[in-house]
């Protein structure tokens, strides 16, 4: 009796145009608005002239149609799901429906009260961001008062039995304090520790030389998380994810667009990536005007990356396709100009040497002391500076 | 819990947070934890909906036994249930 596992997002795609399996993982990006304002967000940088948010009724919509359609994993993101004041039914159908409901959240807002409303709604886990393990750190990259705030939130999560799953995203002003996030991880009681390097849309691609870390930071960091596992076992588990840039091969990024993952972002588009509206000439529909069967299998913006006939060499060629999919089709796009080109990531790709640029930039030994100096100061995510700075739909 | 001695009277059950249900998309049995989803192979999810923290792995095995027609499970059983403790699927309550 064979009893293994299988990981079911293992299938390589079929050849020809494939007719995808259901979208297992719904993300919810219920609001734009959020009390942080974190330098290396991914939201897009002209959030703030996008649409009116969905109401309640079109959410709870979308959650009856996805989950006929077999969508299992929900995560309820945004900006700050919090900020809407109808995130408690919003629960309760989607835990009646049989989701498994994942809160990914600042913690800003998460009241006791509401907290127990949420338990009883019938969420069953919260991702809770830190910035960095100390008060003024913390509070600088988020650019708001909100580290004691957070670490309440934490004690929280603890005292209503939920496992504790911390976010730390790092960057070249933070990865420094690997071992002291990990130490504050550890103090919280934290079950799971996501120290993840920045991703560069939105917001990050806009202060990337800023927050891209150097090779000796990256590996500095690797080595206190591994030593730290070492020290705690399994008592907390820490997921380091690796950043892109420094890796000769690209992520395989959502498996590929279109193949388990669908996202709907607060006016209602739907996108098979979170950061995937800044793709051109793809128009993705609307959940206000289409149903989410007819926009999983039906619309042209969800199958024109499905498969691999759109890609270019090297990719269209390489053995390694049905492993990443060539990538990252925003990266490629951020990077190249075109969405259809190989991720620069990997080093087979005509354009790595944008990204090798990029690292070396990085590594220059006055790069810290230039920043330091403020010669190019960061941009924090706002609504004010996402009108000013970005106020035409620039797509990044 | 994973470093405890499993016996054939443990009692294992699915780990906090985590939760296994059945999807008729997928048709298989899936376990769903914080940001991750495993689609387990038919007689891994024969094991795991038995492992409800009040049967004990003797029972688990007999039962799974008689539901298959089947003998000799018991190292089988005892092997996937070590497998799913180191991964933090099941946990066995002292």
């Amino acid at each position: 009796m064979a009893a293994n596992p299988s990981l079911n997002d293992s299938a390589p795609p079929r050849p020809g145009p494939p007719r995808p399996g259901p979208p297992l993982w719904l993300l919810l990006e219920l609001t734009y608005r959020c009390p942080l304002h974190c330098a290396f967000c991914y939201n897009p940088t002209d959030f703030a002239g996008t649409g009116a948010e969905l109401a309640t009724e079109d959410w709870l919509r979308v959650l009856r149609e996805a989950r006929a359609l077999g969508a299992v994993q929900l995560g309820l993101s945004g900006g700050e799901p919090l900020t809407r004041d109808d995130l408690e039914p919003i629960v309760e159908e989607a835990h009646r429906l049989g989701f498994y409901i994942n809160l990914i959240t600042s913690g800003v807002g998460l009241s006791e009260a509401r907290l127990g409303a949420l338990k009883q709604a019938g969420l069953d886990h919260i991702q809770l961001s830190f910035q960095d393990s100390s008060k003024q750190m913390n509070d600088f990259l988020s650019s708001t008062r909100t580290f004691e705030l957070k670490s309440k939130v934490a004690a929280l999560i603890k005292q209503y039995d939920y496992p504790m799953v911390l976010n730390v995203v790092l960057h070249r002003l933070n990865i420094d304090h690997v071992e002291e996030i990990l130490e504050m991880a550890l103090r919280f009681g934290a079950d799971y520790v996501e120290l993840a390097n920045t991703q560069y849309y939105g917001w990050a691609w806009h202060n990337r030389e800023q927050l891209l870390p150097s090779r000796d930071q990256v590996e500095r960091a690797e080595r206190t998380m591994q030593r730290f596992r070492e020290r705690v076992g399994k008592q907390m588990q820490i997921f380091f994810v690796v950043p892109d840039y420094f890796e000769s091969r690209p992520k395989p990024c959502m498996k590929g667009l279109g193949s388990i993952f669908l996202t709907i972002s607060p006016d209602g588009t739907a996108l098979p990536c979170h950061a995937a509206r800044m793709l051109p000439g793809l128009d993705f529909p609307n959940v206000r005007s289409a149903s989410i069967e007819e926009i999983w299998y039906r619309t042209e913006s969800f199958n024109h990356f499905r498969g691999d006939a759109w890609m270019k060499e090297p990719c269209r060629s390489c053995p390694e396709k049905t492993r990443d999919f060539g990538g990252c089709r925003c990266q490629a796009y951020l990077m190249t100009g075109d969405a259809a080109n190989a991720d620069p990531v990997c080093d087979l790709s005509p354009h790595h040497h944008l990204v090798t640029a990029a690292v070396a930039r990085a590594d220059r030994p006055d790069a810290a002391a230039q920043l330091d100096a403020g010669e190019k100061p960061l941009v924090f995510r706002s609504e004010r500076n996402s009108s000013t700075l970005f106020p035409k739909r620039d797509g990044i | 819990m994973s470093d405890m001695a499993i016996e054939a009277n443990s009692r294992p059950g699915i780990e906090r947070g985590y939760r296994l249900q059945w999807e008729p998309a997928q048709n298989a049995h899936v376990l769903l934890y914080p940001e991750g989803m495993i689609k387990l192979n038919g007689s891994a999810g024969e094991i795991m909906k038995r492992c409800d923290g009040a049967t004990t792995i003797a029972d688990i095995t007999a039962d799974l036994e008689r539901a298959f027609a089947t003998t000799n499970l018991s190292a089988d059983v005892l092997r996937f249930v070590h497998m799913a403790l180191e991964k933090k699927w099941l946990q066995i309550r002292p």
